[in-house]
């Protein structure tokens, strides 16, 4: 009965990832626009490189 | 389960303290016409390359853009965007400060309740399939490590609306919830705290918290879409008058006028005050007050009302009654005291509530009471009363309407029509008799030429038609443009304020206008081409093109279909004969019109009623169910239940047949939850529900009702 001792750490704590890992879509705003997300993943503006973050030229090709 | 209990306001509450964050930084604008890719990459491109733009991010569901920087106007970004092609409008702090932060709150909630959900059941299959003695122990007291904080966190809004309910000496859904999951929480942990042989709860209690905040995170997501897209609404007519000082013109909000105050119009404007003219000549437009189509002639010491429109002049007008006083904020008290009867009106969901709760309770107290005094065990009788009360909540029934609704103004929303209240989609069902008013619903407010003059006097009268915005101008322009006539040339056209437009053609003076001004008799415009002898043009109103069809299909479902309107009996009756309506009243008051829904109400018929004007804003307030037309005014929109968005009238009987089968869908969820139930409780009752039993039932409904809800509607 000793490995209890380690699994149920290990089961909470792969839970609590997972916890994380959804208040970290949340906090990223991953929820606030379903519709808007459904269009631009087939904008491909950024294909080719991420867009630099603070720049403003995004001449679209 | 916000939808279930008239009493509460867990979400509400939720709102209002994401209300109270401050507002993010930056300038919100308001985009309605955005629609795809395409727009997002354009809008954003645009901003980006605006100096001192950081950051601009469109979300295309609430049809907003948020743009970050330094030295940001919002006048010049809704300038560059209108050179781009889009329609843009700041959004003001009320619109801003409502951002969804409720939703957030509530997802997170939900999340954590199936984390913790998860993870002790993980640990109580291991003692239901036979852990015992220490290991049984050992688990109880992790799951109540892990339960009592996310109960204590995540059920916190059944909790404070069961006391809120609790506080005013009521009843509501929230009530047995509560007791349910905190009983089930509590006896649970002294269970493990005593080393008990007793059944364990935590289990029973996250579940119970996870499934019903999936139907108040979905009850929530479908309102809050629908307020958003009308408060936008709203925000895109906040008036704005001229005012006219010593210093110069200053642009005010309009309801900081006062009477005496001196304001300019300009053609096109409509009308912030009640007033009388001083300067200028102008025809007026009053079909929003009053229904009338034909446009009203004025000239200064005529005294106008608020919400007209001035056609062809520019005008200067002295305030008479501004603000809370004018005409149009005397119609507004008749909406308000509509609205108070109607939110009476108790939804499916709240019959519901009302009769379960106390039975519930009641049920629970039964099962301890008999238990204990057949057994004497006090363990024994509140573990079965806990089964009980764990089983016979509702989560399913928390579900049964949401889910439906939720998926009922989503589709309506796809086809146009913007669901605002919670109950309309219930009442809209019951529908027998549908009331349209004339102008601007069934007809497109604009005029159609209906005489057939010479080609040359179409030719003159289209240029000097082409320069005005009178409704009778576009009408003999689209009548030239039609029959494939260029205008004549002219030269020196001048409009002449409330009578007509002037210029020189081939060395004559030719003028069209009034037919008195010319010299001619009749309704209409007349034309002077210099001859002596004028031609007369004649107009009639120009139905919209579905109204025929939308009229038809509402009399295929069985539905009389009813016209009032403001305007006079000769166009109203023309209206009436071309679309196949029967029942016809013409030359009605606003409060004519309420009343005679309020007669109708009065002897069982359910009305529905459609209009655009603020003549239609007392009988859109006080009929059933409401539909107004987003080309409509704000103030009808406020009054209605729904929005129909896209102008098309044939959405109606759609909405119609929709709202009657999606009741049938909650009736049918409703049922299926209460099946479940009448299964459960006698097993509950005679005390063989175990922990699993009890897990099993309440996700077993849950999911029937969930799935029954987004069947494809028939």
């Amino acid at each position: 009965m000793n490995v209890l001792a380690v699994l149920i750490p290990v089961s909470v704590g792969l839970g609590l990832v997972g916890l994380a890992g959804f208040v970290w879509t949340m906090r990223a705003a991953q929820y606030d626009d379903a519709e808007g997300d459904r269009h631009r993943v087939l904008d491909e503006r950024w294909d080719e490189a991420p867009r630099p973050p603070g720049q403003s030229d995004t001449s679209p090709r | 389960m916000t939808a279930a209990c008239p009493a509460c306001g867990g979400a509400a509450q939720i709102a209002e303290a994401a209300a109270r964050r401050p507002a993010p930084q930056g300038i919100v604008l308001h985009l309605p016409d955005i629609s795809c890719a395409a727009c997002i990459a354009s809008v954003e491109g645009t901003l980006h390359a605006q100096p001192g733009l950081q950051e601009a991010r469109v979300n295309l569901s609430r049809k907003q853009v948020v743009a970050k920087g330094t030295n940001l106007e919002a006048d010049r970004l809704i300038a560059a965007l209108a050179a781009a092609g889009h329609r843009a409008q700041e959004l003001g702090e009320g619109a801003t400060a409502r951002q969804d932060g409720g939703l957030r709150d509530l997802l997170l909630r939900t999340g954590i309740a199936g984390f913790a959900m998860m993870n002790v059941m993980l640990l109580s299959v291991a003692v239901w399939s036979g852990a015992a003695d220490a290991t049984a122990r050992l688990f109880h007291l992790i799951s109540a490590a892990i339960a009592l904080p996310a109960v204590a966190y995540a059920a916190r809004p059944f909790f404070a609306s069961a006391l809120g309910a609790l506080r005013h000496g009521r009843l509501n859904m929230d009530v047995p919830i509560s007791l349910a999951i905190a009983l089930a929480a509590g006896a649970s942990l002294v269970g493990a705290l005593t080393g008990s042989a007793g059944h364990s709860w935590f289990d029973a209690a996250l579940a119970l918290t996870f499934f019903l905040l999936i139907g108040r995170t979905l009850d929530h997501a479908g309102r809050s879409a629908a307020r958003s897209a009308a408060a936008e609404l709203a925000a895109l007519n906040v008036p704005q008058a001229v005012l006219l000082t010593e210093d110069g013109r200053r642009v005010v909000r309009s309801d900081s006028l006062v009477a005496g105050d001196v304001i300019a119009l300009r053609p096109g404007d409509r009308l912030p005050a009640d007033g009388i003219v001083t300067e200028g000549r102008s025809d007026i437009d009053r079909s929003a007050l009053t229904g009338e189509s034909a446009p009203v002639p004025v000239a200064p010491g005529d005294s106008l009302m608020a919400g007209e429109v001035a056609l062809s002049g520019a005008l200067t007008l002295r305030v008479l009654r501004a603000g809370k006083d004018t005409a149009l904020n005397r119609l507004s008290d008749l909406v308000a005291t509509a609205e108070m009867q109607r939110s009476r009106f108790t939804g499916l969901a709240d019959r519901a509530a009302r009769a379960y709760a106390p039975l519930v309770h009641l049920l629970g107290l039964v099962a301890f009471a008999g238990w204990w005094a057949g057994t004497s065990e006090a363990w024994r009788a509140l573990d079965v009363a806990i089964s009980v009360l764990v089983i016979t909540c509702p989560c399913a029934l928390g579900l049964a309407i949401p889910a439906v609704s939720v998926v009922a103004t989503g589709r309506l929303f796809r086809r146009g029509l913007l669901v605002k209240s919670r109950t309309a989609l219930e009442r809209t069902a019951a529908i027998d008799l549908v009331v349209f008013d004339k102008t601007g619903t069934l007809t497109t407010g604009e005029a159609r030429l209906t005489s057939a003059p010479p080609r040359e006097a179409l030719a003159l009268a289209a240029a000097l038609a082409a320069g005005s915005s009178h409704p009778y101008s576009r009408a003999i322009a689209r009548a030239a443009e039609e029959a494939g006539i260029a205008p004549a040339p002219v030269q020196d056209a001048q409009e002449r304020a409330g009578l007509g437009i002037e210029a020189r053609h081939e060395g004559r003076v030719i003028r069209l206008g009034r037919p008195s001004w010319i010299g001619a008799s009749g309704d209409g415009v007349a034309l002077d081409d210099g001859s002596g002898t004028p031609t007369l043009f004649t107009f009639e109103e120009a139905l919209r093109p579905d109204a025929a069809a939308a009229v038809a299909a509402l009399h295929r479902q069985g539905l009389e279909v009813a016209l009032l309107s403001g305007d006079t009996a000769l166009p109203c009756r023309r209206v009436a004969e071309s679309l196949g309506i029967e029942t016809l009243q013409a030359a009605m008051t606003p409060e004519e019109k309420a009343d005679w829904i309020r007669a109708r109400s009065a002897t069982g018929r359910r009305v529905l009623m459609v209009g655009d004007g603020l003549n239609d804003t007392g009988a859109l307030s006080l009929a059933h169910a409401s539909v107004a037309l987003g080309s409509g005014l704000d103030a009808a929109q406020k009054a209605a239940d729904v929005v129909l968005l896209s102008g098309q009238l044939t959405r109606i009987p759609e909405l119609l047949s929709i709202s009657r089968r999606s009741l049938g869908r909650m009736r049918q969820n409703i049922a299926l939850s209460l099946g479940y139930n009448v299964i459960a409780v006698p097993v509950a009752l005679a005390g063989l529900a175990t922990p699993l039993l009890a897990a099993l039932a309440m996700s077993l409904s849950s999911l029937t009702v969930s799935l029954n809800a987004a069947r494809r509607l028939r």
